[in-house]
């Protein structure tokens, strides 16, 4: 369980991206953070796995408290934090196993892994994972040849091989188109429901949001204005979240929910 | 709705504002360029007397002579080739971390300043100076120009190195840091990947720069074939001197020929 409590981060610009975050996510939720850009999803996530040091406030994950860890430590945690990428964030000119057993790199030493001497666990790890997102076929090609959907479960497999207790998830789909966006979130939510695996996603598609996750959190100016299960968004809480607009086509209804949780169920 | 068209005048607003400073400076320059090529005094008679040895020396380029001097041209475009080809590799070893040091996302601002420092010191003495000063400290011959041209790959290659890594993609280095790898490991599989192409192609130029540079640098007695070449000046044997020109052109052809096809090959 993560346990985030009165969380505060001031960039040196001055800025107060997080002002006073309490957050808790049970294990095997899948939690999705909206808000605009700029309310501080990005600066939230990445306060947990310290890619963004926080000003104040503590981050418990499972009994350890991530905000106190030294280097050594920070690097031993952020072994089992998994982290999706938007724009996938591979590194483009390594292959795609290289990419995927990178997420092994906290648990080898630097020889085994300058050499690609990965254990032969680790190795059979990463070929059911591909396995597993479709992509077994391609294990040595380059990166940067795959398409915006490939790319992004290769990401996945790399966040997954970690052995993750939790997955950040930051705009997953920001650059895929709508049906390769659905598929990736259901990727994600059937692998962290498989592995009971809690994750926050970050994402500015209310509408796929609403369809895939648990619970909504909507962050707005760097505090959460919004906590609750998907179906209670309506128009007046996306417009404390977001601000006044015509709210009436980006939400979907309780009937469209259900007949899609059949879908996903008959699959 | 053309026949109430209003003509707007439109004129691209000059550089410098004020009309009396925008001719005056163009007036200062004219006649200060005009001074100062008046200043060269061109001794005509000696003109005439040096076309005469010029034109000589051209001539001699239809007839190149690489057996006379058969010895010493090979044991110059040996040295010099050694000279070459260790420099580079020396250099480009030491410049590896030299750049790490030198790139301000990566390095702490102490080592930052302090590799810095040591670019700004290889790149504001020209070879022929350093030469110089190694030539009196070695004495003459080749080893004085391996450490000269080592010293000034350093600078040439760390500068242009840690303005690549600079540039790199954030998104994929945060990647491999948030998978709790070390921080050799990070640039193993972060950086690495990233500026390989650049390294490669740079040190194929400098190799390249290196050659040229060693046929210059026998002129201050460091060894090579310019020393070959100021003999062959020294002694009016410009048949001679045509032929180590001559092969200095083709072998600097021949790589930047291969350093051209590498660098599209390594993309």
């Amino acid at each position: 369980m993560l346990r985030i409590t009165n969380l505060s981060k001031r960039y040196k610009t001055g800025d107060d991206a997080l002002k006073g975050v309490s957050l808790e996510v049970p294990d095997g939720q899948v939690l999705g953070l909206i808000g605009p850009s700029g309310a501080g999803k990005s600066t939230l996530i990445r306060c947990v796995n310290r890619l963004v040091e926080p000003t104040t406030g503590t981050i418990d994950l499972n009994g350890a408290q991530l905000q106190r860890l030294g280097s050594r430590k920070l690097r031993k945690a952020r072994r089992r934090i998994g982290m999706i990428f938007q724009e996938y964030a591979l590194v483009e000119r390594l292959t795609v196993m290289e990419n995927v057993l990178s997420g092994r790199l906290g648990y080898v030493g630097f020889w085994a892994s300058w050499f690609r001497k990965f254990p032969q666990d680790d190795i059979n790890e990463a070929f059911r994972l591909l396995e597993r997102v479709g992509l077994d076929h391609m294990v040595n090609k380059r990166a940067d040849e795959l398409s915006g959907g490939q790319r992004q479960r290769v990401g996945i497999a790399r966040a997954l091989i970690q052995n993750p207790e939790l997955l950040l998830v930051d705009e997953p789909t920001a650059s895929l188109d709508p049906k390769t966006s659905r598929q990736i979130m259901r990727l994600i939510c059937e692998l962290c429901e498989e592995r009971n695996l809690s994750a926050i996603v970050n994402i500015h598609d209310v509408a796929l949001a609403q369809l895939f996750v648990q619970r909504i959190v909507g962050l707005q100016d760097g505090k959460i204005v919004f906590d609750g299960p998907p179906d209670s968004l309506d128009s007046a809480v996306l417009t404390q979240i977001y601000g006044e607009e015509d709210w009436e086509a980006t939400t979907i209804d309780d009937t469209q929910t259900d007949k899609h949780s059949l879908e996903l169920s008959g699959e | 709705m053309s026949d109430a068209q209003v003509v707007r005048h439109w004129r691209k607003p000059p550089t410098i504002e004020r009309a009396w400073l925008r001719y005056g400076l163009l007036l200062l320059t004219l006649v200060y360029l005009y001074f100062s090529v008046g200043s060269y005094d061109v001794n005509w008679a000696r003109v005439a007397e040096g076309l005469d040895r010029g034109w000589a020396f051209i001539k001699a380029f239809a007839n190149p002579d690489f057996v006379s001097r058969r010895s010493d041209f090979i044991e110059g475009m040996t040295e010099s080739i050694i000279m070459t080809v260790t420099s580079t590799v020396v250099g480009i070893i030491i410049s590896i971390p030299i750049a790490l040091g030198a790139a301000s996302n990566l390095a702490p601002l102490p080592v930052y300043l302090f590799c810095r420092a040591i670019i700004a010191l290889s790149r504001a003495l020209h070879e022929i100076i350093v030469a110089i000063l190694m030539v009196a400290i070695f004495g003459f011959g080749p080893l004085a120009g391996f450490i000269t041209l080592s010293f000034a790959t350093i600078g040439f290659l760390s500068k242009l190195l840690a303005e690549d890594i600079e540039s790199m993609d954030k998104a994929q280095a945060e990647a491999v840091k948030a998978t709790g790898a070390s921080w050799l490991q990070w640039i193993n599989y972060a950086v690495q990947p990233q500026v390989m192409p650049r390294l490669i192609g740079l040190s194929m130029y400098r190799l390249d720069i290196n050659f040229r540079e060693s046929a210059v640098l026998g002129l201050v007695g460091a060894g090579g074939i310019g020393a070959t070449l100021n003999t062959a000046f020294d002694r009016y044997e410009f048949d001679t001197a045509a032929a180590i020109i001559i092969s200095i052109i083709v072998i600097v052809m021949v790589l930047e020929y291969s350093s051209s096809l590498i660098r599209g090959w390594v993309q």
